[in-house]
């Protein structure tokens, strides 16, 4: 297979609300600082491919507003999955093993200030059995995180843990939303939004824009001195139903990672996309990732979660610090779905 | 490119106004499996799996792939999900080949479908957008000017559209599966209620209820069954909704997309070198005017092919032989039903709407306000 890499990344920070802005508005910025720093422009990606949904600002066809957000004229070529963004870049990954074009572009929006995330995230249920019963997004994580304490895989108190580690990270991240260094006794004082889940074990909901620039073979080599290659790739999905499911395991990343090769080398850092806390232990264990890796240098979707672009951002998180030389090989991760159904695994490595 | 990718399993269901029989995950079901029984398939031996629908809110599930990965039988596998307007039938076959030809997976399973009978799709196309005018009028009322302005360019005859929508439906009465079995004369359609100057009711394609799906594989799958169709070449091309230099009319997107196709599969003259063609018309004035934007004629010629009867089944050119959209528009599934509609006639499996010895056909969909294609060509010989 033909070798394509991460070689440029850029972000909004995510904020509680960017306002007032439309599609392009969220995305020509992003779109055109990730090409400009590798010296490109529209006119030099062999294929564009962008991930967003609907639901978020509530209007059919968004994703075709973003369009005029770029400089599609001539016409391009272009796609767009109703997913995150990182899924985008697998389809863009896919598009370029083909071999007769040589670099894509990857974007996704969200906003999450424009509606209640968590209700709206009950749509993604059932229609016919499920919905009826309401089970926003904070309610089906309770479930699976009291599954894990049922279990005795965790304690709330690991889960205080978690979130006050990703939003320490996060200081050093100008584009989280959500940092600082917060007491671990004080969450656990705060009252249950849905038992056991309390407000800082959930991830905030930000808004925000990312894209990334891929290239192939020697036209990455030619963008950036240190291209983050993309070793291996795979998402994989389990049973709709969470009775299905046992909750508090994920053989769907489990998979994923075995068959995008993460197990094949030693793993420097890990961008996992875990909107809650107890999710991030779900996801070390089905990864197989110890404790010397550094998991969410960034912070992770606990700092900032712009829905269906929190996973791309994990992509360019690992990306910038491979092609900056403090990593060699990394995990990047997105997740779709009611308690982690979907996911998605990237090895990412330099030279 | 890597490998060859063939057609070896199509399915689609019966389409209606509304198929209160099923559940949404039924209707997927029902297409699936046929398409996996044409492949002789079964769930097991598909590796990955593309499913395309139009907008989410049509059903009222967001990002429904999750749903209907228990119904799919995805668990364990890859479940990807594309949206691209109405193109987005057709884009979703592009991705799934595009696996294929990648060497990523060799045995996928490319779904697409809509339920219309559980939203109101027309109003769902017209939302009231902050600082913008809304349109207040459905997908008609967008391309009615758009057609007006065909019309005076190409001084065209009146009764094309009339025309198209008399062929398009007789076609339909030989497709058991199409939603609208009817015969009409030109005089009933053109006698037909003005909805959108010129498009008369009798010329507007209906709502549908509907899935199908697509087995592709790999070259060394491909012999599971004799007839595959492969695919010769594919396109996507996009262009901007607000833009002064566009010709929405005859649109460079278009134009674009099917010059890439046509190169890849060696074409040069598509009159001379296509079979036969299932061209997304949702609307009967789209047949002349795609018949120039794809190139089967010069600019303002394109009627002329219509009126004389040229893309009627037997003649020089069938266009939409299944009876094409104007019969049949689950929206999610128009683009990947034209797509698999030219794959069955270059299998010789179109039953009673085949085109006698067809060796080469385009599947082709389009969407948005005429800005996003997607386009195949497919052939009976590797």
């Amino acid at each position: 297979m033909r070798d394509v890499a991460i070689v440029s990344f850029a972000q909004l920070p995510s904020v509680k609300a960017i306002d007032p802005s439309d599609e392009p508005e969220l995305v020509q910025p992003v779109t055109s600082q990730a090409m400009r720093q590798v010296g490109l422009t529209q006119d030099d990606i062999g294929f564009t491919c962008s991930g967003s949904t609907d639901y978020l600002p509530g209007r059919p066809f968004s994703f075709v507003a973003a369009v005029d957000g770029l400089k599609a004229w001539p016409p391009i070529r272009e796609s767009h999955v109703e997913m995150d963004g990182a899924f985008a870049l697998f389809e863009a990954w896919v598009r370029l093993l083909h071999g007769d074009i040589d670099t894509a572009l990857v974007f996704s929006f969200g906003r999450c200030s424009l509606g209640p995330v968590p209700d709206v995230l009950n749509l993604q249920n059932d229609p016919y059995y499920v919905q009826p019963l309401g089970l926003d997004s904070i309610s089906a994580a309770a479930l699976q995180a009291q599954a894990m304490i049922d279990a005795k895989k965790a304690t709330e108190r690991d889960f205080a843990e978690v979130a006050a580690r990703n939003r320490k990270q996060a200081m050093d991240n100008p584009n989280a939303h959500i940092k600082g260094d917060f007491d671990v006794d004080a969450m656990l004082e705060e009252p249950y939004l849905s038992s056991p889940i309390r407000k800082s074990f959930c991830s905030p909901m930000s808004d925000s824009a990312a894209a990334i620039v891929l290239a192939a073979g020697d036209k990455a080599r030619e963008l950036v001195k240190r291209p983050a290659w993309i070793r291996g790739i795979d998402h994989r999905t389990e049973p709709h139903a969470l009775g299905q499911r046992d909750l508090t395991a994920s053989p769907s990343a489990k998979l994923a990672g075995q068959k995008a090769g993460v197990g094949e080398g030693k793993i420097d850092l890990a961008e996992l996309h875990a909107p809650f806390a107890h999710q991030e232990l779900i996801l070390r264990e089905a990864l197989g990732l110890g404790e010397d890796v550094d998991v969410n240098p960034s912070g992770g979707a606990l700092a900032a979660n712009s829905l269906m672009t929190a996973g791309l951002i994990r992509f360019g998180e690992a990306a910038d610090r491979v092609i900056a030389g403090s990593a060699n090989r990394a995990v990047a991760h997105t997740t779709s779905g009611v308690c982690l159904q979907q996911n998605l695994v990237a090895v990412l490595e330099g030279e | 490119m890597a490998q060859h990718c063939a057609v070896i399993g199509i399915g689609q269901t019966k389409h209606r106004e509304s198929r209160r029989d099923l559940s949404i995950p039924g209707l997927v079901r029902e297409a699936a499996l046929r398409a996996l029984e044409d492949a002789d398939m079964t769930w097991k031996d598909i590796d990955s799996i593309v499913i395309g629908t139009a907008p989410d809110m049509f059903e009222g599930v967001m990002m429904p792939e999750l749903w209907l990965s228990d119904a799919l039988g995805a668990a364990g596998k890859p479940i990807f999900r594309v949206h691209t307007a109405g193109s987005v039938g057709g884009s979703t076959a592009v991705v799934a080949s595009h696996l294929v030809q990648a060497g990523v997976h060799e045995k996928v399973l490319t779904l697409a479908f809509e339920k219309q009978s559980e939203a109101n799709a027309m109003w769902a196309l017209s939302p009231a957008i902050p600082f913008q005018p809304q349109l207040v009028a459905g997908a008609g009322g967008y391309f009615a000017p758009l057609i007006r302005s065909y019309i005076r360019r190409a001084d065209a005859h009146p009764d094309t559209g009339c025309m198209v929508a008399v062929k398009d439906r007789e076609n339909g009465c030989l497709n058991p599966n199409a939603h609208l079995h009817l015969h009409q004369t030109l005089e009933q359609v053109k006698a037909s209620p003005m909805l959108w100057d010129p498009i008369r009711y009798a010329e507007t394609c209906p709502s549908s209820d509907g899935a199908v799906a697509m087995v592709l594989v790999s070259e060394k799958h491909a012999d599971r069954v004799k007839n595959p169709a492969w695919v010769k070449g594919t396109s996507v091309r996009t262009e901007r909704t607000i833009f002064a230099g566009r010709d929405q009319v005859n649109p460079e997107a278009g134009r674009l997309c099917a010059k890439d196709v046509y190169d890849q599969a060696g074409i040069t003259n598509p009159m001379k070198e296509i079979d036969c063609a299932e061209v997304y018309v949702p609307f009967s004035w789209f047949e002349p005017m795609w018949l120039e934007n794809l190139g089967f004629a010069e600019v303002g010629e394109g009627w002329k092919l219509t009126m004389e009867g040229k893309t009627r089944l037997g003649s020089e050119m069938p266009w939409n032989m299944s009876g094409g959209v104007m019969c049949t528009n689950p929206i999610g599934a128009s683009g990947m039903l034209r797509f698999a509609e030219a794959a069955r006639q270059v299998r010789g499996t179109a039953e009673q709407h085949q085109v006698d010895g067809a060796k080469v056909a385009i599947g082709h969909a389009y969407g948005g306000g005429s800005q996003f294609f997607a386009m195949w060509v497919v052939g009976s010989e590797r």
